[in-house]
């Protein structure tokens, strides 16, 4: 039953696939840029965009492309050889697009700039510690040192720079947007930047020489399928060169402000560079409310139906036997323990990334409380009226119909409540798979650190929860009579 | 019509640790009323259970109207049994109306058939017609009581099977009700099994009487041959308990 479920809910997910250019990018400004600069070159020149920005990392974004949910994205050389084909020997140009081409990728020409991690720390704090170089770090005081999740667990990062400095230090994961106002506000001493970052100058923070040549080159370039429209990479080859570390700098800069989107700052380079004329397509604040929105209610709507189905459905046959039913509910309990992050990075393999495994994960978590409270309120049903009914010689199906499912209703339909409350809540983790949803805008200023726009997706999700809370007091109100509604019941 | 309305040979049922029928023979008379008199626990309760085929015996046959129970004729006989127990479990989202109905409803009968029989069920258990419209819980303990006989006999049942339906209430509706089910009696001779531990219950509205103790038959008989001789101090000291009690 449940196979059939995913198997249905695959062909509806898959259904909304659409023809037009994909781009990705991942969950850092820059990434946002560029990929942003790539779609409104491509739209200018007559090309259907959609946008999958904020992919999660570099796994979830390249599992993306070699899954053909997304057709390109930026990335980095320095990435491409260390953490994708983890072969740190490849230096050149040249060597890197061979490696590729094996897997069906190639590389387009590098934008100009190098983004090459770095570590920084603050003016003050490189006084007080006397850093200059990074060798420094071996023998200073204990520092607080803050490191983006994925800088501290890939080998180019963290661990083998401790090694190739020899020194251990314990450092603290963060996100990237916010180690700058972590350091800012000296709750750090010490993080790892890249060298384009806008905040570098803002921040007023020291760059640590490499002085041992740890990191590698990280130039970006829009990575790409072979089976990509090679008209489509005729264009993107157009940003060729087109950065450099300065402008790179001053773009990343220009994001900071909180009343330039980043969508707005793409579109400025490219008229400053003469690659478009046309004005701004970019969706106004209310375009993109409604359609985050309509995404967001598609997720879980999905998601929660298949979820009602599944659950009630499994729960009204394994509830008799207990071993089953506790099984069951030991199985979607595990579920839920999973971060959602995680149950969504986990699913990418299988399903791609966009909207089908966002659907899946939203519909795996809503199996519990559904599935918990319609096995729970079947076994409170007390056995003198399934004795009556047995008495009455009802058929299975007559007793679920007049018998079960009527006095567990108030128990299913809160149980259903639960399930869609969180999944509005969880749904906004999706945005990082590229699905879309309420969540864009939070993932989008999560990565620029603009409240704002993490503002513009929390209040209407928010808003959400609560206009399901009194939905479902209206669903109950048609279907549960007044003496058994969950407000009603006797103390 | 057979003889007898239900008939258990060498019965015997294990629940749990408990031997809740211990080879148990008994041929219920049909077209009459048959009291089973006993302690909680004395499998009195099982006892009719097995009749309607909610427990298989462990050992021996059980016969009800004539037939033996098996599977594929299960759901055909218990639409010939009326079954009316102390929690009476009427189906707290429907109204009365509809409770007394849904065997009807479940059978499918007509509109008209189901009007012609509810007025006539109203009638036989003296329900006033303002209950239709309320649910369960609306109404008295005697009326809830009075609903539940009502669905039992809503399909004109052959054998009316009642697990201590007039436990739970006060003495003046038991009494009531009491003299309600005599007349439905007078009306109709339907086989009725009336499990109680009420000796005085037993001895008003039966006819005969199985004396239960420890999932065995102490006794069984006429309620006449049953007082006048008792085969036990047990049988005794559970009817003269009655003699204290009436007086």
């Amino acid at each position: 039953m449940s196979a059939r479920c995913l198997l249905l809910m695959l062909l509806a997910a898959s259904a909304f696939g659409a023809d037009p250019i994909v781009i990705g990018s991942k969950t850092f400004a820059e990434n946002y840029i560029l990929a942003e600069a790539g779609a409104q070159l491509l739209e200018s020149k007559g090309y259907d965009v959609d946008r999958r920005f904020g992919l999660n990392g570099t796994t979830i974004a390249f599992e993306a492309l070699k899954n053909e949910a997304i057709d390109l994205y930026p990335e980095y050389t320095g990435t491409i050889t260390e953490v994708i084909l983890v072969r740190p020997e490849l230096a050149s140009l040249s060597e890197i697009r061979d490696a590729l081409d094996e897997q069906g990728l190639q590389l387009l020409n590098p934008l100009g700039f190098n983004n090459a991690y770095a570590i920084a720390t603050s003016a003050a704090s490189a006084k007080r510690f006397s850093l200059r170089r990074i060798s420094d770090l071996r023998n200073a005081p204990p520092l607080r040192i803050a490191l983006p999740h994925e800088f501290m667990s890939r080998q180019d990062g963290w661990p083998g720079l401790q090694a190739h400095y020899q020194f251990e230090r314990a450092a603290n994961g963060i996100e990237h947007g916010l180690a700058y106002e972590a350091i800012r506000a000296d709750q750090v001493d010490v993080i790892a930047v890249y060298t384009s970052d806008g905040q570098i100058v803002q921040s007023d923070l020291v760059i640590l020489d490499d002085d041992l040549g740890y990191f590698p080159q990280y130039l970006a370039a829009f990575l790409t399928r072979k089976n990509v429209d090679g008209d489509v990479l005729d264009v993107l080859e157009l940003l060729g060169g087109r950065l450099d570390d300065r402008k790179m700098r001053e773009l990343n800069l220009a994001v900071l402000d909180p009343n330039a989107s980043y969508a707005d700052i793409a579109y400025q380079f490219l008229r400053d560079e003469g690659l478009i004329s046309a004005s701004n397509q970019r969706l106004n604040f209310y375009d993109d409310l409604v359609k985050n929105t309509r995404r967001h209610l598609k997720l879980t709507t999905i998601a929660l139906a298949f979820a009602i189905v599944t659950g009630v459905g499994i729960a009204s046959v394994v509830y008799r036997r207990k071993r089953l039913a506790d099984a069951f509910l030991y199985f979607t309990g595990l579920l839920q323990t999973v971060p959602s992050i995680a149950l969504l990075a986990l699913l990418i393999p299988v399903f791609g990334v966009g909207q089908t495994p966002a659907i899946i994960a939203l519909f795996l978590y809503s199996l519990l409380p559904i599935a918990r409270s319609t096995i729970t309120a079947m076994l409170a049903i007390p056995a003198s009226y399934r004795q009556v009914a047995a008495a009455m010689a009802m058929t299975p199906g007559q007793e679920m119909k007049f018998v079960l499912m009527p006095l567990a209703m108030p128990h299913v339909i809160a149980g259903i409540r639960t399930a869609a409350v969180i999944s509005i809540g969880t749904a906004t983790l999706a945005a990082f798979i590229g699905a879309g949803g309420l969540g864009d805008p939070i993932v989008t200023g999560l990565a620029l650190n603009d409240t704002g726009l993490i503002l513009q997706g929390a209040v209407p999700a928010a808003g959400l929860a609560i206009l399901t809370e009194i939905l479902f007091g209206f669903i109950e109100r048609s279907l549960v009579v007044p003496h058994m509604r969950s407000s009603a019941r006797p103390t | 019509m057979t003889e007898h309305a239900a008939k258990l040979t060498n019965v015997s049922l294990q629940r749990g640790n408990v031997t809740a029928l211990d080879d148990v023979s008994l041929a219920i008379p049909a077209g009459k009323t048959t009291a089973v008199l006993g302690a909680s626990g004395s499998g009195k309760s099982t006892l009719i259970q097995i009749i309607i085929g909610l427990h298989t015996p462990d050992s021996g046959t059980v016969t009800t109207l004539g037939q033996t129970l098996l599977p594929r004729n299960l759901r055909a006989l218990r639409k010939r049994i009326g079954y009316a127990i102390q929690e009476v479990a009427l189906l707290p989202h429907m109204k009365i109306r509809e409770n007394i109905l849904l065997p009807a409803v479940l059978s499918a009968w007509s509109r008209a058939e189901q009007a012609l029989r509810l007025r006539e069920l109203l009638d036989l258990m003296s329900l006033p017609d303002s209950v239709l419209d309320r649910f369960p819980h609306e109404l008295s303990g005697g009326q809830q009581q009075r609903a539940g006989l009502c669905r039992a006999l809503s399909l004109k049942p052959d054998l009316l099977l009642l697990d201590e339906p007039f436990s739970g209430l006060d003495t003046r509706t038991r009494r009531s009700i009491h003299a309600q089910f005599l007349a439905m009696r007078q009306q109709m001779s339907i086989s009725t099994v009336l499990v109680t531990h009420d000796p005085e219950e037993a001895i008003r509205l039966a006819e005969f009487i199985v004396i239960m103790r420890t999932g065995k038959i102490q006794q069984f008989g006429s309620v006449h041959s049953v007082l006048e001789q008792p085969a036990s101090d047990y049988v005794r000291e559970l009817l003269t308990g009655l003699a204290r009690g009436t007086v």
